[in-house]
């Protein structure tokens, strides 16, 4: 149980708090090196790149090759992280699939500007596919960060574990920090960030945030509802989502992605076979974005608050 | 391995290798023998004479690399493994068996021999680069070897790595370009012709050498100026005939990943001076 903070939250992109811890770690493991794609300026690799440059590769706008020029890296004994932005590191899938998940080489692969808040830039650059994606993908680890404190507490846990590898996602919008620094990330497992017995929030990433706004509000109006933090979408925490539907009947996911493929899919795949209860997924209804403000995309595409609200009440609505 | 530059040595060891292949694909009932036919002399040349390589200590950190990028050409590896002591001889029928390290492509978890699994084309230069700026960070001295197919040539991921490989002036690292001239369909010039090839390898920053690559001398010779150019890195453009040694599987498409039939397989071990009609096996 960890300490969500309350009332005007700070606000940090998790690029930002990913380009900082990457900068700390590349003091404690002098084998790291990092990769990017010509976006290190926006992925914040270059705070690391900048003191490390030795250990720093910049690849060029060539995602392929930096996949598996990454895993030239780590199969030389190499800690690795390649970095770029999700939608254009998503396109190596099939180097990151042949070579480094079927060949099992530790590489961090830590894309930012994934999701609908990528905003302004529209629909080309709004991964909202990328975990559906690397999920697929036999031995890939996928970590979803909320805020900036729990970037802060997985990036180090991952560089301490890379057996194999790991996909993270990172935002390019301010989010709201939802863990105060006593928050442990530990893979594979969930945390309950705010109890509740009327439904579930499943969330990850900076819907975390939004779905805790959307309890005070269920709060108000007498329902009570559980809000889970599930970073680790694979391996997902099974036992916390099955427990969670026993005990308040109703789930609700809520992901910074579609529908298909990532959180929402996780918890319906599990409950689905262990538990049948009724889930209302939010997220982006199988459908591209276009350019806009994150607040506004999140009202239009069905990721704000009040989306979480109603979707909330209509799964407790089906228990009945 | 102790330098084995001896021809008619090396000849003799090629001759063994053609048999296992097609002997290892035909067991196997499916499998890739004109690309594994065509780079027999590359590959033998490498682990026999021209690779730091320890059969018996397959991870010695200071061991030179070798990718085989086209991978589905792997029956001339697991051969030439074999017969450089590094698995063994018996392994070679297992491949593509169910549980056999010998996987269809390569795959380094299964076989500690193979430094990355590959399977997929274009991809191996790419992890070669990555393996060579290691190797430099880390003020080691072994070298990197790929090799690539020519259909492989027309991967996009291949001229990433070769621009990376040209601007890092990777001269620890070698590309060896088995052009054998037919891909799986068809010839390559007429699926998409890659030439002017050496051109491109030299556009990106690469010192490019052209040779006869069924040939150990010439071999050998490319392999030397290879390890004397400082300052980029090499790739030799080998000219090989796919399907070398057996008449009917040269220069044939059809022989690019099909087994031969029985009748095909006694031919062609005849070609190779070895009888194995009436049902006899080769071991």
């Amino acid at each position: 149980m960890s300490n969500p903070t309350t009332a005007k939250p700070e606000m940090i992109a998790t690029r930002d708090a990913y380009g900082k811890i990457l900068l700390e770690m590349g003091a404690k493991y002098p084998d790291l090196v990092v990769c990017d794609a010509d976006l290190s300026g926006s992925t914040r690799t270059e705070w690391f790149g900048q003191k490390y440059p030795e250990r720093f590769h910049d690849n060029g706008i060539a995602e392929q090759d930096m996949v598996n020029v990454g895993a030239g890296f780590a199969l030389s004994g190499h800690r690795v992280v390649c970095s770029s932005f999700s939608i254009f590191g998503s396109r190596a899938w099939e180097q990151i699939r042949n070579t480094a998940a079927r060949a099992k080489i530790g590489i961090l692969f830590a894309f930012t500007h994934a999701g609908l808040s990528v905003g302004e830039d529209g629909a080309s650059a709004q991964a909202n596919e990328d975990v559906a994606i690397m999920r697929a993908i036999p031995d890939v680890k996928v970590i979803v960060p909320a805020d900036a404190t729990e970037t802060k507490k997985s990036v180090p846990w991952v560089l301490e574990h890379l057996d194999g590898p790991y996909y993270m996602r990172f935002s390019r919008a301010k989010v709201p920090v939802a863990f105060g620094d006593d928050y442990q990330f530990e893979l594979g497992k969930g945390v309950v960030v705010r109890e509740g017995s009327d439904v579930s929030i499943i969330a990850c990433g900076q819907m975390v945030a939004i779905s805790l706004t959307a309890a005070d509000d269920l709060a108000k109006e007498g329902i009570q509802a559980r809000v889970i933090n599930m970073a680790s979408i694979k391996p997902v925490d099974e036992a916390l989502i099955v427990k969670a539907a026993k005990e308040t009947g109703a789930v609700v996911t809520a992901e910074e992605h579609s529908i298909i493929g990532g959180l929402g899919s996780a918890v319906c795949e599990v409950l689905s076979e262990k538990l049948p209860t009724p889930v209302e997924r939010i997220g982006v209804r199988d459908c591209f974005g276009e350019s806009g403000t994150p607040d506004e995309l999140f009202d239009i595409y069905g990721l704000s608050k009040r989306h979480i609200v109603a979707a909330a009440k209509k799964a407790i609505r089906r228990t009945e | 391995m102790p330098g084995l530059r001896d021809e008619k040595k090396l000849k003799a060891i090629a001759l063994s290798l053609r048999r296992d292949i097609l002997s290892m694909i035909t067991r196997a009932g499916s499998g890739h023998p004109g690309g594994s036919l065509s780079a027999v002399e590359l590959v033998s040349a490498l682990y026999h004479g021209e690779m730091n390589y320890d059969p018996k200590n397959p991870k010695a950190p200071n061991r030179d690399r070798f990718i085989l990028s086209k991978g589905h050409c792997c029956p001339v590896l697991y051969a030439t493994l074999a017969s450089v002591g590094a698995i063994p001889r018996a392994s070679l029928w297992t491949l593509r068996k169910l549980h056999s390290p010998l996987q269809g492509h390569p795959c380094r978890l299964k076989m500690p021999q193979i430094e990355v699994s590959t399977g997929s084309l274009g991809q191996g230069i790419s992890v070669g680069v990555g393996m060579a700026l290691a190797a430099r960070l880390d003020h080691a001295s072994w070298r990197t070897y790929v090799l690539m197919g020519d259909g492989e040539c027309q991967e996009g991921e291949l001229w990433e790595a070769a621009m990376t490989a040209g601007v890092k002036k990777l001269d620890n690292l070698v590309g060896i370009v088995d052009y054998n001239h037919v891909q799986q369909t068809h010839p390559v010039k007429e699926i998409k012709d890659i030439e002017p090839l050496a051109d491109k390898w030299r556009a990106f920053g690469w010192h490019a050498i052209q040779i006869d690559g069924n040939n150990y001398p010439a071999i050998f010779k490319a392999l030397d100026e290879a390890r004397a150019t400082k300052g980029k890195p090499t790739v030799i453009i080998a000219s090989t005939q796919k399907g070398k040694g057996v008449s009917f599987m040269e220069g044939d498409p059809a022989f690019h990943g099909k087994s031969p039939n029985p009748q095909e397989y006694v031919k062609a071990m005849a070609e190779l001076g070895v009888d194995v009609s009436g049902g006899k096996t080769y071991e």
